[in-house]
C-alpha cells in the first residue's frame, strides 16, 4: 500500500468556468484527502497550473492521477512527488498587541529564519502591530508559524499555499 | 451567412446523423423545438417524465449502437434527467443531453426555472459545459458527440441559454475536433499484452471473466474465438451476458453477488483470472479480500482509472477489449484445460441454477416461456428480484441482448428504456421484464409507448413487495417486514411477518392501468397460461401488450452471497 504522506501533483487545466470546481469536487466525491491546492494563469493564457497536495498512500495517489488524467478539461498531470522542484508558499502574519520588546523578538525571529535562506521580512508596522511576510517552504512557514503562535498571544495568520516550478539544477522544496 | 444558435444546434443533429431526438417541451426549448418544426428528418418522441425521457434514450443507444440524444427545459426538467444520466455515466451509454438555460443575463438571479445543471451534474457526466459564446457552439456539439461516443463511452450534457440560442455566428459544423486534454485509448501496448498472455499460459485453472465493455466494443466474436482457440471457460458479469452464447459449452454463468455456483466457484478456485471490460464491482468481488485468492489477475480495460482501483491486479492492459482480443487472436493456441473444464461441470451439476416448483407459478417458468416464444430480440430489465432472475434464466446471447441497470440500479429503467431500444430497434421484438414496484416508477411512460406505436411486450413479476429489499428483510432482519409490501395500509398491524388471507387488495390493477391508456393488459395466474400469453402480446406490433405475471409473495432469489461476504459463502437455499 505504501504509507500515508504528503504527495505533490502540477496540473495544467483550460483556464475556464467550473475546472476548479471539478477538480476540487473530485476530491470530495471520492473522499481523498486535499491538503493544498493553488492556481493561477501560466504563459498561456488559456491555460491554467495548479499546484496539488494530498495525503494518500500509494494505490490511492495513483489513482486520484489517473481519475485527474480522465478529465477532459485537465490537460496534463505531473506527479511532482519525488522529483527536484522550487516550492514555496507566502503566508502573512500580522503580530498585534505587542511591545517593543516584542518587535525586537520578532526581528530576531524574521534574522534567523531568513539566515537558512529564503524570503522573510517585515512589511508593515504601526505602534503595537506589525506584519510579516514571508515566503519559504511550506515546512518552514509551518515552523514559523508555530513558533509565532507559542511566542505571541494574539496573531492573524493568512497562508496561500504552495507553488511549485520544476527544477534545473538547484532544487528547494 | 450567419445563422442562429438554435438552427446551428439543428445542423449538427443532422451532421451527426441522429434520426430520432428525445424531448420534453418547456420555456427555454421551445425556440430550439420551433427549428425542428421545419424538418422531417428527425423524429420527435414526447415522453412523460425526463428521468423516462433519458433512460428512453439509453434505451436507443444500447440498440443501436449510436449516441442517445436529448432536448429537457432549463430548471425542473433539467433536474429531472440527473438520475437517468448518472445511469448512463455508471454503465457508459452514450448520451448528448441538451438542456435549455435562462439567458445569460439572468443566470445567477434564481430566475424562473433556473439551475446550476452543469454544476449539479458533474460527477456523473463525462463531460458538462454551459455554452457561453456563440462562437464556440459548434465546437462544442461537436465535441459533446465525440467524447459520448469514444473511448469508455457516456453521458455528455451540453448547457444551452436562451441568449446563445438566438445568438446568430458562423453556420460552420466543424467535422472534426481536437481536444488537447482528451485523448482516448486507440491502441494497445502490445509489450503489456504479451506479458498478460504468458501469464495466461501459466495457468492451469484459467477464468475469462467478461464484462460489459466487451459489447461496448463489439468484440463479442473475437471473444468467442479466443475463449475456443485457447480452451479457456468464460464467466460474465451481468453487463457481460451474453458475450457467449447461454448453451456455449465454455460458458460458464454469471458470477456475482446472485452468479452461479459453478461460476463463483471457478472465479475463487482459478490461478489466472483474465478479465476484461470489467471494473470489479463490488456486486462481483464480494469481499476483497478473499476474492479469486488463488488467482494472479490479469485486467484489460480500456479507462485506466478502473484498472487497480478494487482490485490490485498483476497484469494491467490499457485497451479497447476488441483492438486487445484481435491482438491476442494472433498468439492464441490450445491450452490443456479439459480436467478444469470437467471439474467447473462438476460444480454446476452439484448446484444448478433452479427453482423450488411446489409454489405455482415461479419466475423461472416465466424466464423460460420468454426463452421459447422470444428466441431473439432485446431483453430489458427494470432492477430487483426480477432482474437477477432474468440476468439468470434469460439465455443471452451476442443476437440476443439484455439491457439492464449494471451500476446504478435504477428502478424505472427498464420500461422507458425497452421503449426506447424498441424505437431504435423497431424490427426486433423487445420484452421488457419488470418488477411491480419499478413499473409503477414510470408507468406513465405507456402514453408514449401507445403514442409512438411501440409494439413491445412488458412482463411484470408482481410478488406485491419491493421484493429484493424484502429478500433481505425476510434472511437477514426476522421477517421484519417494513416499508416494502406494496398492499400495505395504514391500518394493517405494526408486527407483520408476512401476508395473510386478510391482506387488503392490491393497487393498481396493471390490466386496467394498460388498458386505460389504450395498450393490452392480460393477467396471468398459472403456468399453462404463461405461453400463451406470451403468444398473444408477440402478436401487438404497433402497441405494447403488458403481462401482469402473479408470483408466489415470499420468492426469492438464489444463490446469493451476502454483502461483503466472500463469492464463495453462497446461499444456496
Amino acid at each position: 500500500m505504501g504509507k500515508i504522506k504528503n504527495r505533490w501533483i502540477a496540473l495544467y487545466v483550460e483556464n475556464e468556468v467550473g475546472v476548479l470546481a471539478k477538480v476540487s469536487g473530485l476530491f470530495s466525491a471520492k473522499s481523498y484527502n486535499l491538503q493544498s491546492l493553488t492556481v493561477g494563469t501560466t504563459e498561456h493564457e488559456d491555460i491554467s497550473r495548479m499546484t496539488i497536495c494530498v495525503s494518500s498512500d500509494d494505490i490511492t495517489f495513483e489513482q486520484i492521477k489517473k481519475q485527474l488524467n480522465t478529465m477532459v478539461e485537465v490537460i496534463k498531470v505531473m506527479d511532482l512527488t519525488d522529483v527536484p522542484i522550487h516550492m514555496k508558499e507566502i503566508l502573512f502574519a500580522k503580530i498585534k498587541d505587542i511591545t517593543p520588546e516584542e518587535q525586537t523578538k520578532v526581528f530576531h525571529i524574521i534574522e534567523v529564519f531568513a539566515a537558512s535562506g529564503g524570503h522573510i521580512r517585515a512589511i508593515d508596522i504601526g505602534e503595537k502591530d506589525m506584519i510579516l511576510e514571508s515566503a519559504l517552504t511550506e515546512r518552514r512557514n509551518n515552523e514559523l508559524a508555530a513558533l509565532l503562535r507559542k511566542t505571541f498571544k494574539r496573531i492573524d495568520i493568512v497562508r496561500g499555499g504552495a507553488v511549485a516550478i520544476e527544477a534545473i539544477s538547484t532544487s528547494c522544496r | 451567412m450567419d445563422i442562429t444558435g438554435k438552427k446551428l444546434f439543428v445542423k449538427a443533429l443532422q451532421e451527426e446523423n441522429v434520426d430520432t431526438l428525445f424531448a420534453y417541451p418547456g420555456g427555454y426549448v421551445t425556440d430550439i423545438l420551433d427549428e425542428l418544426y421545419k424538418t422531417d428528418a428527425i423524429r420527435i418522441v414526447l415522453p412523460r417524465h425526463e428521468q423516462a425521457l433519458v433512460h428512453e434514450a439509453e434505451g436507443y443507444a444500447r440498440a443501436t449502437g449510436k449516441p442517445g440524444v436529448c432536448l429537457v427545459t432549463s430548471g425542473p426538467g433539467a433536474t429531472n434527467t440527473i438520475t437517468a444520466i448518472t445511469d448512463a455515466h455508471y454503465d457508459s451509454i452514450p448520451l448528448v443531453v441538451v438542456t435549455g438555460q435562462v439567458s445569460q443575463s439572468l443566470i445567477g438571479n434564481d430566475a424562473f426555472q433556473e439551475v446550476d445543471i452543469v454544476g449539479m451534474t458533474r460527477g456523473v457526466v463525462k463531460y458538462g459545459v454551459t455554452v457561453r459564446d456563440r462562437k464556440a457552439l459548434g465546437r462544442i456539439l461537436k465535441m459533446a458527440f465525440y467524447i459520448a461516443t469514444s473511448g469508455k463511452p457516456g453521458p455528455v450534457l451540453i448547457d444551452f441559454p436562451k441568449d446563445v440560442q438566438l445568438a446568430s455566428g458562423s453556420p460552420e459544423y466543424p467535422s472534426e475536433v481536437h481536444i488537447r486534454g482528451y485523448k482516448p485509448n486507440e491502441s494497445v501496448h502490445v509489450g503489456q499484452l504479451k506479458k498478460a498472455y504468458k501469464l495466461l499460459r501459466t495457468a492451469k485453472h484459467p477464468i475469462i471473466l467478461a464484462g460489459g465493455g466487451v459489447h461496448l466494443s463489439g468484440a463479442e466474436e473475437q471473444l468467442r474465438q479466443f475463449a475456443e482457440t485457447m480452451h479457456i471457460p468464460v464467466v460474465t458479469t451481468i453487463m457481460g451476458k451474453g458475450v457467449l452464447a447461454e448453451d456455449h459449452p465454455l460458458y460458464v454463468g454469471n458470477s456475482g453477488m446472485h452468479g452461479r455456483f459453478a461460476a463463483n466457484t471457478a472465479v475463487s478456485e482459478c490461478d489466472v483470472l483474465f478479465s476484461i471490460g470489467t471494473r470489479f464491482n463490488d456486486r462481483i468481488t464480494g469481499d476483497l479480500n478473499e476474492f479469486a485468492p488463488h488467482a494472479k489477475i490479469i485486467h484489460v480495460d480500456i479507462d485506466t482509472a478502473s484498472i487497480s482501483r478494487n482490485v490490485v491486479v498483476d497484469v494491467p492492459v490499457v485497451s479497447d477489449a476488441k483492438l486487445a482480443l484481435e491482438k491476442l487472436l494472433e498468439w492464441a493456441e490450445p491450452m490443456k484445460t479439459r480436467r478444469w473444464r470437467d471439474q467447473i461441470h462438476l460444480w454446476n451439476e452439484e448446484h444448478p441454477l433452479g427453482m423450488r416448483r411446489d409454489s405455482g407459478m415461479t419466475p423461472e417458468m416465466i424466464m423460460q416461456g420468454i426463452n421459447e416464444v422470444f428466441p431473439t430480440g432485446i431483453f430489458v430489465t427494470d432492477v430487483g428480484q426480477h432482474q437477477m432472475w432474468a440476468t439468470q434464466y434469460i439465455t443471452a446471447s451476442p443476437e440476443k441482448q439484455m439491457v439492464t441497470s449494471g451500476g446504478l440500479g435504477t428502478m424505472g429503467f427498464g420500461f422507458p428504456a425497452a421503449i426506447g431500444a424498441k424505437i431504435g430497434a423497431p424490427d426486433k421484438d423487445v420484452v421488457c421484464i419488470s418488477g411491480d414496484g419499478g413499473m409503477q416508477m414510470n408507468m406513465q411512460e405507456l402514453a408514449t409507448a401507445v403514442c409512438e406505436g411501440v409494439g413491445l411486450t412488458v412482463c411484470i413479476l408482481n410478488n406485491q413487495y419491493l421484493g429484493m429489499v424484502r429478500q433481505f428483510q425476510q434472511l437477514f432482519y426476522g421477517k421484519r417486514y417494513i416499508d416494502t409490501c406494496l398492499r400495505h395500509r395504514k391500518d394493517c398491524p405494526a408486527n407483520c411477518k408476512g401476508p395473510s388471507e386478510g391482506c387488503p387488495p392490491y393497487v393498481p390493477d396493471f390490466v386496467k392501468i394498460a388498458e386505460s391508456y389504450g395498450a393490452k393488459g392480460i393477467r396471468v395466474e398459472r403456468e399453462e397460461d404463461i405461453i400463451p400469453a406470451l403468444k398473444e402480446a408477440k402478436r401487438h406490433t404497433d402497441a405494447p401488450c403488458l403481462i401482469e405475471f402473479m408470483i408466489a409473495t415470499e420468492e426469492i432469489v438464489l444463490p446469493m452471497v451476502k454483502g461483503g461476504n466472500p463469492m464463495s459463502e453462497m446461499l444456496l437455499k
